[in-house]
């Protein structure tokens, strides 16, 4: 003992000097720390996948992800249990409510008790019309697989729809194969509930709803086009 | 009879805590038949009854931290749920509310029967870092930063779909206060119970201490040893006050359940915010 201090203070010879020292470094610890930690959770910020979708009326992601208390009460309140707040390993930022069209769609309830029940405005309570609703859009996806494509007349993604004919039309357009009918969604009117994506016969839907931003093209010239 | 008797005298204030606890955490999950929950949500923001909203005021703070306008329900509720702990006191949350206190009591009394002595100690103060460190972070990130972790709600989301990831954080911090640090968690780093420590700083109801011959005599200090703040009995003990005015103090009244010579009761303090203020 007697000797170990007569180690340290052949180092460091005022004990207050010492004390002075340790605190500056567990201070200097301390902020290391939490800007590593800050950093890496700022930048990894996990953001909603291509596949969650929002229930309606949700405020665009950003400000969605600032203004959701993660409370689940839009959850409990769809009478077809659609939504679950995600967990861990979910596709959307911890806590938040989401839907995966393909397990199940929204099915556009007129009263929409999902956004009535939300208190934070993250989901506009107000929302009168579903049919104003925005989860997505509804993209066909895949041209060599959807049946229709193929000359067929499966259609059952226009038939399925809860808006037919206002979201999703048959073009009739003729090709080499012969007349075909080709499902064709109208994004101005498209809620993207998720009803043709989850009932697309297909063992992988070819038709999905994505995140406008995914599913639309905009017109106008992009600088790295060609000119 | 009589044994039983004492037995739950002895330790009323822990099983009317716990009873207390529970039937919150059950609020959410059953229903009863014909009639539904009792409440829906969670403890971010809850509708009891059908009616009464409430809104976790901690949680709220985030959002307007993170850049989001505060909608008029969430804030009558959060002023509700908030106004309540700051007139009370704000860690009754901790130790009568919250579900996570379960699983740490449940730690710190399995360190005390398997003798496990390791202990990280760490600053009571670093809750108060982590607090701030989280309202930053929901700043500059523009998201809710705490509820990325926050095992409180977490807890009542796992009850309803488990999932491996959420059960091994729960895990982790009830391994972490069982193995590595004494009540590491709520004593020290929960963000949750620092924020309603400081909201309930001035709370009226009080850990008061009317000192009796014997409590001097025996000088026993029990009271210290069962809190889980003990630095916040230390004056009362040490006759430098008469009551716990700590923020820090959860109001768990595990001091009353120890103390056999009567000495400590929890007292609506109604008088002193007068003569605080008339003191003024
Ligand atoms: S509109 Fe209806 S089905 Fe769709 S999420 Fe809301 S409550 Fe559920
Ligand atoms: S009700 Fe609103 S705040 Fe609560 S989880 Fe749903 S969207 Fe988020
Ligand atoms: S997502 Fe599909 S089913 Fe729903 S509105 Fe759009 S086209 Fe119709
Ligand atoms: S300190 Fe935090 S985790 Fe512990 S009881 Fe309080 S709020 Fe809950
Ligand atoms: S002073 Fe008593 S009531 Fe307060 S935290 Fe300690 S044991 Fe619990």
């Amino acid at each position: 003992m007697a000797e170990d201090k007569q180690h340290n203070i052949g180092k460091l010879e005022d004990p207050a000097k010492r004390e002075t020292f340790r605190n500056v470094f567990k201070r200097f610890g301390v902020v290391l720390v939490g800007t590593i930690v800050g950093q890496s959770m700022i930048l990894s910020r996990p953001s909603r996948a291509a596949e969650a979708l929002r229930p309606p009326g949700a405020l665009p992601d950003l400000d969605f992800d600032s203004a959701c208390v993660r409370c689940g009460l839009c959850v409990e309140d769809c009478p077809y249990d659609i939504l679950k707040l995600a967990s861990w390993a979910d596709p959307a930022p911890q806590g938040t409510p989401y839907f995966v069209a393909r397990e199940e769609p929204c099915r556009m309830c007129k009263d929409i008790p999902c956004a009535k029940a939300c208190p934070t405005g993250a989901l506009d309570r107000h929302m009168t019309d579903i049919k104003k609703a925005d989860m997505g859009v509804a993209v066909l996806v895949d041209h060599e697989t959807c049946l229709n494509y193929k000359g067929m007349t499966c259609s059952i993604c226009w038939r399925v729809c809860p808006i037919r004919d206002e979201a999703i039309t048959l073009e009739p357009i003729q090709s080499e194969k012969g007349r075909l009918l080709i499902p064709t969604v109208h994004s101005d009117t498209c809620t993207g509930c998720g009803t043709c994506e989850k009932h697309c016969v297909l063992s992988e839907a070819a038709i999905r709803v994505l995140p406008r931003e995914l599913g639309l093209g905009l017109s106008g010239r992009n600088s790295v086009g060609r000119s | 009879m009589l044994r039983l008797g004492r037995g739950l005298y002895r330790h009323r204030w822990l099983l009317t805590r716990r009873t207390v606890q529970i039937v919150i955490l059950l609020a959410f999950i059953v229903a009863i038949p014909g009639y539904g929950k009792i409440a829906e949500g969670n403890l971010a923001s809850s509708l009891w009854f059908g009616e009464l909203k409430l809104t976790d005021p901690f949680i709220l703070l985030q959002t307007f931290f993170a850049g989001s306008t505060i909608a008029l329900p969430a804030l009558i509720g959060a002023l509700i749920v908030g106004g309540f702990y700051a007139f009370l006191a704000g860690r009754l949350y901790c130790s009568w509310v919250c579900p996570i206190n379960l699983i740490t009591d449940l730690a710190y009394w399995l360190r005390k029967r398997l003798h496990i002595k390791g202990n990280m100690s760490l600053s009571r103060s670093l809750r108060y870092w982590v607090l701030a460190l989280a309202l930053a972070l929901s700043f500059l990130g523009g998201t809710l930063a705490w509820e990325m972790i926050n095992p409180i709600t977490r807890f009542q989301r796992e009850l309803v779909w488990f999932s491996f990831s959420g059960a091994m954080l729960l895990g982790a911090l009830f391994l972490f206060d069982l193995l590595v640090s004494r009540r590491a968690w709520c004593g020290h780093l929960c963000p949750v119970g620092a924020f309603y420590g400081l909201l309930g700083r001035y709370g009226r109801l009080k850990v008061t201490a009317t000192p009796t011959e014997s409590c001097d005599t025996v000088g026993c200090s029990r009271c210290v040893t069962v809190c889980p703040e003990p630095h916040v009995l230390a004056p009362v003990v040490s006759k430098q006050a008469q009551s716990v005015t700590s923020g820090d103090c959860t109001r768990c009244g595990a001091c009353l359940d120890e103390c056999h010579e009567g000495t400590l009761s929890m007292k609506l303090d109604l008088v002193g915010m007068v003569t605080r203020k008339a003191g003024k």
